[in-house]
């Protein structure tokens, strides 16, 4: 199959609006009239509000509105099933940050200083900021009046397979525990959002990754009708899964424009964004292996503890994703996976780039090292061994299709040396591989609706393309416009393109879980060749010759221009629209819990870390990074490696130095200074391999690139510590005072690790028992299970 | 977005006009040079002040004398770490302004700004929301340390990269009062509290560093930092030294970092003084070095890393030294 | 804090000179470059991050020098040089720099984009074919949280290439 855009690496089509300046982001707008909103937030990490007064705020000049919760009571949160939150809180407060009150005045430093007038009386409540506290009997009353016992969230316990079995047929058994420390997505544009009331009806332009879930919690806590609310996605300064919830400012700036009548805007200050958070959850991990004497897993006992701050948010799914994934990448023939998320006094966690999957991932990838030294194997031979195959089931019932994970490991090996690696003292080198989803298999709420519809009108010779998905710099827009060119035979940059927004695109599930290029493609695609059909027919009457004798390509439709066809084409048909829809396959397992995890394809990655890690100091130099990953097909490779760059980025940022901690109740550093991310001079070089699979149900082959590559980054980093050091940092950050204290360790002759203990002892319920599917994958067996 | 607080602004037009209008409003107003400590500070209200007096009066040049070279303060740290003089005469210095921060600052930061620096700890450089939360602290607003609960005095750390090369190279500052001018070892521009951790009477501007003769004067500092830029020092080391033959003449080493003073290393200094510079005797120095500094948990990453740290800049302070020629020649 | 706002506001006329024109404002004292920029002159292309001067986003040229705009009060760049994103490009036609940028996807969210590009042309400027890893000295205080700066570095090395040449640029000639 020959392509024309496919494969091509083209700039963004919105290339030249993100370099001049001229792409409007929300915080951007300033319409006459404006006014700015600031929120005030708890000073407690948890406390009973006895009262609120803001008399003093509304009497100072400038100030035109303060709203507390009692004007905005009721809850909303992103999954139904945890509706937890108010955009302002006049109860009780739950972390430090969360919203009280909120005021339009005419200036920001107006409504800053107002915020500051206003009294608010607490009862302050012990807080609970660790898992084992949380855990534990609360001192004075519990977080939220669900779940439990005491201040846990959510328990879950599958059994797949005969494990115990699994375990008593293996020649080695091991148990490792594992922390990977909670941090944060830290977007360079802090959330922001303007609303407007005119005509009656609300229109909030926002940072958000999904229109439709914002538009939903304001209808609901509005009390107003869908159809007289609209959600527009401004130009995106970046989101990596944190700012794909509804936010308290979105729904208080469309209150306070409704009161007042005048544009509000509300730009969260950085520390706010370190308040409204939703990034990796803290998780601790125990994990229990049972291998043959060759290395082949028999059984694997995985059991993880989140912390998951206040709320909801993501939550549920989250701690589904600690357990789901772990089978796609190795095959596992028996499993058992225990699952528990607690609520801490800290910011809620929520989806980050990799929702829920890399602390798993750091896990297994080094649990599965070890046990290689263990048997004196040869760990990426060992993990070789293990991996799944194409077109086969997973015991706990995911469904894989294209796989690269042989092609993958073999490109990062070969072009790393690290088989021929040279030995010095504190060099290392390390090996990790990863999958994940292109896109969720099911939707966050449930409904029958497709997860991705596209439009296409063709009028007058101009092509536009209507999708609500949110481009927040992955360059999706470029994706639906590189598939309705290539179909069409025109050029990406004839495509314009109307995207998230409510009123006048139809829906999308929003930029998430890597489901974009994959979901909204795959509609756009069937939007696209129904038009194609439509132009292709009309010319072929014209021309008096059958459709299939028809060329399209080059701007034209047989012997005529796409202008000309397109006349054509309408006065045969008369307006021309086509649509396109996107529907995940049916392809979850019979059990409770089964929808986290399923996923119409999965991506596959595979990284070499080479560091140099300094004896003495535990400093660490990351010398190169190689990367290579199963992508499916490339739409466009340049965007594609982009994205893969940039998890490596993050992965290494998570690995080395970001951590989102707490001392005395309050978030330790919720600054860019002190949050560290890593700058020009802490990246190293990248070898980045796109690797081609072709899936079978992706769009022209694709699948997902912009979060699987961050998972194996973390594993590989920690392995290759191993590899320069022989002590095993089994926390994530790997910084240099963890070294120094397992090199200390190991000096001592103790065992040479930095990582918890112990994992606690957590209520899990009996194990559900699932029997595993049939193994081979018959895809033309009935989607549905 | 974190505004400032509003303020008058004052643009005198001579330093001794600046220290007469500070010296009439008292704690109501404050210098500003570069501005990249001050207004920060200002937007998280850690200092409050109904005017500003602006600096950006005061000269910018190097001049190279017979005996000194006399940096005027108003030099911005990108200027003084790319001058070719200081780079050739004083590497150490030059390093040390080149490794303040990043790019961008470095072009608005001046080496007096630097000299001047707050001093710094994780629970004071906060917004006024946070501090709040936390409690206020000893050095704004609030009457305890919150790092150490106990202690009567503020732990802040002096953060500042160029000053404890500065005393290392024996440079004086040159300070205009309302009244008159004087000089002043950078080291006596010091006092060990993190709250008044400047000696010179508030009115006073910094009008220019006095960095003595260099010939044969080795100089290096070194700067410890979670990240390649942007981040201020966690622990560092400057050390100028003389050499006659492979024997230590002469040696002053100072540590950043580790108190609310650049922490000067005297006992390690003289104890390199008569030795052979090498491995053994660095080492020696370094763990000499290295005892009195208190790092306390205030800054990033734990301090007994930080204080273990300390040995490792020291020596590789003294081996860059070492490295070096010494400055002019002749 | 509660009752600063009861304070007078200082006000002054400002003459800024920003990508070439002049432009007289009468402007609160305390109001940042970045504020101005943004709020008075409607040059919305320079973004912020923090305004504490920790990631760089907010840089703008001063005579031809990058500063953060978060830490700069207009009065003391009275008869300077501003450059911001806007002024980068010669009418319609890119700056190499925005040419590269955008052919080699050095910008994903474009967020920090404006002010990578100006610390670039600055570097550019006194440094007409800089290294990868001089280019990562001058660019690092610009934190860009997307493209783990790989596309950066290509599309700074490329418009170096492309302006050092005398060859014409693609698309021209």
């Amino acid at each position: 199959m020959s392509f024309s855009i496919i494969g091509k690496p083209l700039p963004k089509v919105d290339a030249v609006a993100r370099v001049t300046g001229q792409a409007i982001y929300a915080d951007d707008m300033l319409p006459p009239r404006t006014l700015h909103c600031r929120i005030l937030r708890s000073p407690h990490p948890h406390a009973r509000i006895l009262s609120i007064d803001t008399s003093a705020a509304r009497r100072i000049p400038g100030v035109v509105a303060v709203i507390t919760g009692a004007d905005l009571p009721i809850k909303f949160g992103i999954l139904p099933v945890t509706q937890d939150e108010r955009a302002l809180e006049h109860e009780k407060v739950r972390y430090v940050g969360d919203p009280i009150a909120a005021v339009a005045a005419t200036d920001e430093e107006i409504a800053a200083s107002a915020c500051d007038a206003i009294a608010v009386e607490y009862e302050v409540l012990d807080p609970v900021m660790s898992i084992d506290a949380a855990l534990a009997t609360p001192k004075d009353e519990r977080i939220q009046d669900y779940g439990g016992p005491n201040n846990i969230h959510k328990l879950v316990a599958l059994e797949f397979g005969d494990v115990e079995g699994g375990f008593a047929r293996a020649d080695h058994v091991r148990e490792d525990v594992f922390f990977f420390q909670g941090n944060t997505h830290l977007p360079m544009e802090q959330h922001s959002a303007i609303a407007t009331y005119v005509d009656g009806k609300v229109t909030l332009w926002s940072s958000t990754q999904v229109v439709h879930y914002v538009h939903r919690a304001l209808a609901k806590v509005l009390e107003l009708p869908m159809n007289r609310i609209r959600v527009v996605g401004a130009a995106h300064g970046g989101g990596f899964g944190g700012k794909t919830d509804p936010f308290a400012h979105e729904i208080v700036v469309a209150k306070l424009a409704m009161m007042t009548g005048r544009p509000v805007k509300c730009t969260l200050t950085r520390e706010e964004v370190f308040y409204a958070h939703r990034g990796r959850h803290p998780v601790l991990m125990w994990v229990r292996t049972g291998v043959t004497k060759d290395g082949r897993i028999t059984a694997m006992h995985f059991k993880s503890a989140l912390d998951g701050g206040a709320y909801g948010s993501y939550g549920v799914a989250s701690t589904f994703y600690t357990g789901a994934l772990q089978t796609v990448t190795y095959d596992i023939p028996a499993y058992r996976f225990e699952g528990c998320r607690v609520f801490t006094n800290k910011p809620p966690c929520g989806p980050k780039r990799g929702h829920g999957t890399p602390q798993p991932r750091f896990a297994i990838e080094l649990h599965l090292e070890k046990i290689a030294h263990d048997l004196g194997l040869d760990p990426v031979d060992m993990k070789r061994r293990n991996f799944v195959k194409p077109m086969t089931r997973t015991v706990n019932w995911m469904r894989v299709t294209s796989c690269g994970l042989e092609e993958c490991t073999a490109r990062v090996m070969d072009a790393s040396g690290f088989r021929t690696r040279k030995r010095r003292p504190g060099r290392g080198m390390g090996f990790a591989i990863s999958s994940y989803l292109s896109g969720a298999g099911t939707a966050i709420y449930w409904n029958d609706m497709p997860h991705s519809e596209v439009q296409i009108k063709v009028d007058r010779g101009g092509v536009t393309a209507f999708c609500g998905a949110m481009d927040i710099g992955q360059g999706s827009d470029s994706v639906l416009a590189a598939i309705v060119a290539e179909e069409l035979g025109l050029q990406p940059k004839d495509i314009r393109l109307v995207t998230a927004d409510t009123d006048t695109t139809p829906i999308d599930l929003g930029s998430y879980s890597s489901r974009v290029t994959f979901m909204a493609g795959n509609a756009a695609l069937e939007a696209a060749r129904k038009m194609r059909a439509l132009l292709v027919e009309a010319a072929a009457a014209k021309m008096g010759r059958p459709a299939d004798s028809v060329r399209v390509g080059g701007g034209r439709f047989g012997d005529f221009s796409f202008e000309e066809a397109s006349v054509l084409a309408e006065a045969r048909f008369g307006t021309l629209t086509s649509a396109g829809s996107y529907t995940p396959p049916k392809i979850a397992g019979p059990y409770k819990g089964s929808g986290v995890g399923p996923s119409p394809a999965y991506s596959y990655s595979a990284c070499v870390v080479d560091l140099d890690a300094d004896q003495r100091t535990g400093l660490l130099h990351i010398n190169k990074v190689w990367i290579a990953h199963d992508v499916g097909r490339a739409i466009n490779p340049l965007l594609v490696e982009g994205q893969v760059e940039g998890s490596v980025y993050m992965g290494l940022g998570e690995a080395l130095m970001e951590e989102q901690t707490f001392r005395k109740g309050l978030h330790k550093w919720p600054s860019m200074l002190e949050y560290k991310s890593p700058t020009f001079l802490d990246m190293p070089e990248i070898e980045t391999f796109l690797v081609e699979t072709n899936d079978p149900e992706g769009p022209y082959g694709a699948k997902e690139a912009g979060q699987g590559p961050l998972l194996p980054v973390i594993p590989a980093v920690s392995a290759a510590v191993f590899d320069a050091l022989g002590v095993w940092i089994d926390e994530v950050p790997v910084t240099p005072e963890k070294i120094v204290e397992a090199l200390r360790r190991q000096g001592k002759g103790e065992p040479p690790r930095y990582g918890p203990s112990r994992f606690p002892d957590i209520p899990y319920p009996k194990c559900i028992r699932v029997e595993p599917p049939p193994k081979e994958l018959d895809l033309a067996a009935p989607a549905a299970i | 977005m974190l505004r400032l607080p509003r303020f008058k602004y004052l643009r005198p037009k001579t330093a001794r006009e600046a220290a007469r209008m500070a010296a009439d409003l008292g704690p109501r107003a404050m210098f500003v040079a570069g501005g990249t400590d001050l207004f920060p500070k200002l937007k998280r209200r850690q200092f409050e002040v109904e005017a500003l007096i602006g600096l950006d009066f005061l000269p910018r040049a190097i001049h190279r004398g017979e005996d000194e070279t006399v940096v005027d303060a108003g030099v911005t740290l990108a200027a003084a770490s790319a001058d070719a003089q200081l780079r050739a005469g004083y590497p150490g210095y030059a390093e040390a302004a080149g490794l303040v921060s990043s790019p961008p600052l470095r072009n608005a930061g001046t080496i007096g700004g630097n000299l001047c620096v707050d001093t710094r700890c994780n629970y004071y450089d906060m917004t006024y929301e946070w501090r709040k939360a936390a409690g206020f602290c000893i050095k704004k607003d609030g009457d305890i340390c919150l790092v150490a609960p106990s202690s009567p005095r503020c732990w802040a750390v002096s953060s500042s990269d160029t000053a404890p090369m500065a005393i290392a190279l024996g440079a004086l500052v040159m300070l205009a009062g309302p009244d008159d001018e004087r000089e002043l070892p950078v080291a006596a521009l010091y006092r060990d509290d993190g709250i008044d951790y400047l000696a010179k009477q508030p009115a006073e501007v910094v009008t220019s560093l006095r960095l003595p003769a260099s010939a044969g004067t080795r100089t290096a500092y070194v700067k410890l930092r979670r990240r390649g830029s942007i981040d201020f020092p966690i622990a560092g080391a400057a050390v100028a030294l003389r050499l006659d033959g492979s024997t230590v003449t002469s040696c002053r080493i100072v540590l950043s970092a580790v108190a609310s003073h650049p922490l000067e290393a005297a006992e390690a200094g003289e104890f390199m003084i008569g030795k052979r510079l090498d491995e053994e005797s660095v080492r020696a120095a370094a763990e000499i070095a290295a005892r009195p500094a208190k790092p306390l948990d205030n800054a990033d990453l734990s301090h007994f890393w930080r204080k273990r740290m300390v040995r490792v800049v020291v020596e590789q302070a003294l081996q860059h030294a070492n490295d070096q020629k010494g400055g002019f020649e002749g | 804090m509660r009752n600063e706002v009861e304070r007078p506001v200082d006000r002054h006329v400002v003459a800024l000179q920003v990508n070439g024109e002049r432009t007289e404002l009468l402007l609160p004292v305390h109001k940042t470059l970045l504020e101005v920029l943004r709020e008075d002159m409607h040059l919305t292309g320079t973004k912020h991050g923090c305004e504490l001067g920790e990631c760089g986003t907010c840089t703008v040229l001063v005579d031809g020098k990058p500063e953060l705009s978060c830490l700069v009060l207009p009065i003391q760049i009275e008869g300077r040089a501003i450059t911001t994103v806007e002024g980068l490009a010669s009418g319609s036609e890119l700056h190499p720099l925005q040419q590269a940028f955008a052919e080699l996807g050095a910008a994903q969210c474009g967020y920090c984009t404006p002010g990578i590009l100006l610390a670039s042309k600055s570097l550019l400027e006194s440094n007409g074919r800089p290294s990868r890893d001089e280019i990562r000295e001058a660019l690092a205080g610009n934190l860009c949280r997307c493209t783990g700066y790989a596309k950066i570095l290509d599309a700074v090395q490329l418009a170096s290439e492309r302006m050092a040449s005398p060859l014409p640029r693609r698309g021209e000639g």
